[in-house]
């Protein structure tokens, strides 16, 4: 018996899809505000606004199929995504004292560029697998995978280490769009297990953050690499 | 076509380009009016920009000893281009003359045709706040003017043509319904006109300081009429921004006969909705500063990203309806 099939479903609420593909296009929108993002708070603020149109796209389609566990999804979203992890974050940098500026690898421009090219692969690797999908969000799967890889480039480029955690957690939020759009969602175990996954491994990048600034009086990790290459 | 329907295009035609020559400078003075007030200064006259003009067409033309014959034609040459294009743009009415002769690529052709002679002319006299100015226009127009044209397809995409007056028949028309890929390109056009026109995070239209200056700097050499004709038709380009954004994104009100009725209705809305714009217009130069002048290709790059990203996400969520 499901706990939360009490809530309010809409089955005909109109203009459903088309508010998910306003949020899905919002997503991609802040996946490319991020890879451009110079500042690092402004950077973790971009970061809690993706988790909340996610929160919202998740209630969107809790809200037009009845599918009710995903209103736990929504919420699990909002309460880590949008609260825990920014506030974790946002402490991070306050007592690391790093409000500097993030310093991009390539410039901005080729990094965007290089955006597009990965945002048409996106499309095209999703475009069979929605093809076979059956939920009111299929379309937006090819999003979801644009916004996957965009995190990960954002990673490759970045050589600073919270703007990389940031880029996991953003990857993160990439994976469970794409469960939502392409199956409803995963079930909820897997769900809790993976929101905890994150938050412990938050809190270990946290501990390592400490670390690796004790050891290197910064937190670049290319610091790590030299380090490797003495031993 | 009957002779009829010929006499009334070629009249709501040349009623269209009227309203754009008088109502050009208005707008500049508009905006003025309202950044001033936003800015808590003192207004000056909204009918400024007309006393400019008629206090230079009144003054001699100085021409400095060594500007070629082409110094002398370029304001003309600037000046027609402008107006042609504030002619094409679907501003009363989609019945109008020239719709089926130029489509939004040969807008983006007019634009940049006005761009070469207004740098060549700035490179004319030799000297060095010309070609300063002269290259750094050149630099906005080529980053500009791939993410215009990626405007334009996406709303082609959208109709299915890339004539203007189709495109804005079809999008005042349509049902109701959420664009993302509209949104996106709108965000992307503004971002591209503002470089365009020359307004505040790109260059400052009031700028007196000649090392900042881009537009004002390949026009310093200008006096007289070619000044006047100059700046009529950078207050026209603005005009026709304008009116293009208000086309593309905001056309409902738009008239679909030549009938007077219709028009009269169709000038009310272009007025007020010109009126919201130039506000917007002011309320973006107030609340932003001029950024540096290689953070422009930054700001424009984004905008081609914008414009792509619309185009892809129309064919992706919207499924190339």
């Amino acid at each position: 018996m499901n706990p939360l099939a009490w809530l309010p479903t809409l089955p005909g609420l109109p203009f459903a899809g088309q508010l998910i593909n306003l949020c899905a296009a919002i997503m991609l929108l802040l996946a490319f505000a991020m890879l451009a993002q110079r500042r690092i708070v402004t950077l973790i603020n971009l970061f809690a606004l993706q988790g909340a149109v996610l929160c919202l796209s998740t209630a969107i389609v809790a809200l037009s199929t009845g599918q009710s566990h995903l209103w736990g999804s929504a919420l699990i979203t909002l309460l880590l995504k949008v609260i825990l992890l920014p506030w974790i974050l946002h402490r991070l940098v306050h007592k690391l004292s790093v409000k500097w500026d993030v310093e991009t690898l390539f410039n901005i421009p080729t990094t965007m560029l290089v955006g597009i090219g990965l945002v048409i692969i996106a499309f095209n690797v999703a475009q069979p697998i929605s093809e076979f999908a059956g939920t009111i969000t299929r379309a937006t799967i090819g999003i979801a995978l644009a916004c996957v890889m965009l995190a990960f480039l954002m990673m490759i480029t970045r050589s600073k280490a919270v703007p990389q955690v940031v880029g996991f957690m953003s990857m993160e939020n990439g994976l469970f769009f794409a469960a939502t759009s392409a199956t409803y969602g995963m079930p909820m175990v897997i769900e809790l297990g993976v929101a905890l996954d994150v938050l412990v491994g938050m809190v270990v990048f946290g501990v390592f953050f400490f670390q690796i600034r004790e050891k290197f009086d910064s937190l670049d990790i290319r610091h790590l690499e030299e380090k490797t290459k003495q031993e | 076509m009957s002779l009829y329907a010929f006499a009334t295009q070629l009249l709501t035609q040349l009623l269209e380009l009227l309203i754009a020559l008088a109502l050009a400078p208005l707008l500049g003075g508009w905006v003025n009016v309202c950044r001033a007030r936003l800015q808590k200064r003192c207004p000056p006259p909204l009918l400024l920009p007309y006393h400019n003009l008629l206090k230079l067409f009144r003054k001699d033309v100085l021409l400095a000893h060594n500007a070629s014959s082409l110094f002398r034609v370029a304001p003309y040459l600037i000046f027609s281009c402008m107006a042609l294009a504030a002619a094409l743009v679907p501003t009363l009415s989609t019945e109008l003359l020239f719709a089926p002769a130029a489509d939004a690529i040969a807008l983006v052709g007019l634009f940049a045709l006005a761009r070469v002679f207004i740098a060549l002319a700035g490179m004319d006299v030799g000297t060095a706040f010309g070609s300063l100015g002269a290259r750094r226009e050149m630099l906005i127009g080529f980053l500009a003017e791939p993410a215009l044209l990626m405007v334009f397809f996406t709303a082609s995409i959208i109709s299915g043509s890339t004539s203007l007056a189709t495109i804005v028949g079809t999008l005042a028309h349509h049902e109701f319904a959420i664009y993302p890929s509209l949104a996106f390109a709108g965000v992307a056009f503004t971002m591209v006109s503002l470089a365009e026109n020359g307004r505040v995070p790109v260059d400052n239209p009031t700028t007196h300081l000649e090392l900042t200056m881009i537009h004002e700097a390949m026009i310093l050499e200008y006096s007289g009429r070619h000044l006047a004709l100059i700046e009529w038709a950078a207050s026209l380009k603005l005009f026709a921004y304008s009116c293009l954004g208000i086309a593309l994104f905001f056309p409902f009100g738009i008239a679909e006969s030549t009938g007077p009725g219709a028009l009269a209705v169709a000038g009310v809305f272009l007025v007020g909705k010109l009126a919201v714009g130039g506000f917007v217009l002011a309320l973006i130069e107030t609340l932003n500063a001029k950024m540096r002048v290689f953070r422009t290709p930054e700001f424009l790059g984004t905008a081609f990203l914008l414009a792509v990203l619309a185009i892809l996400v129309h064919l992706l969520l919207e499924g190339g309806r």
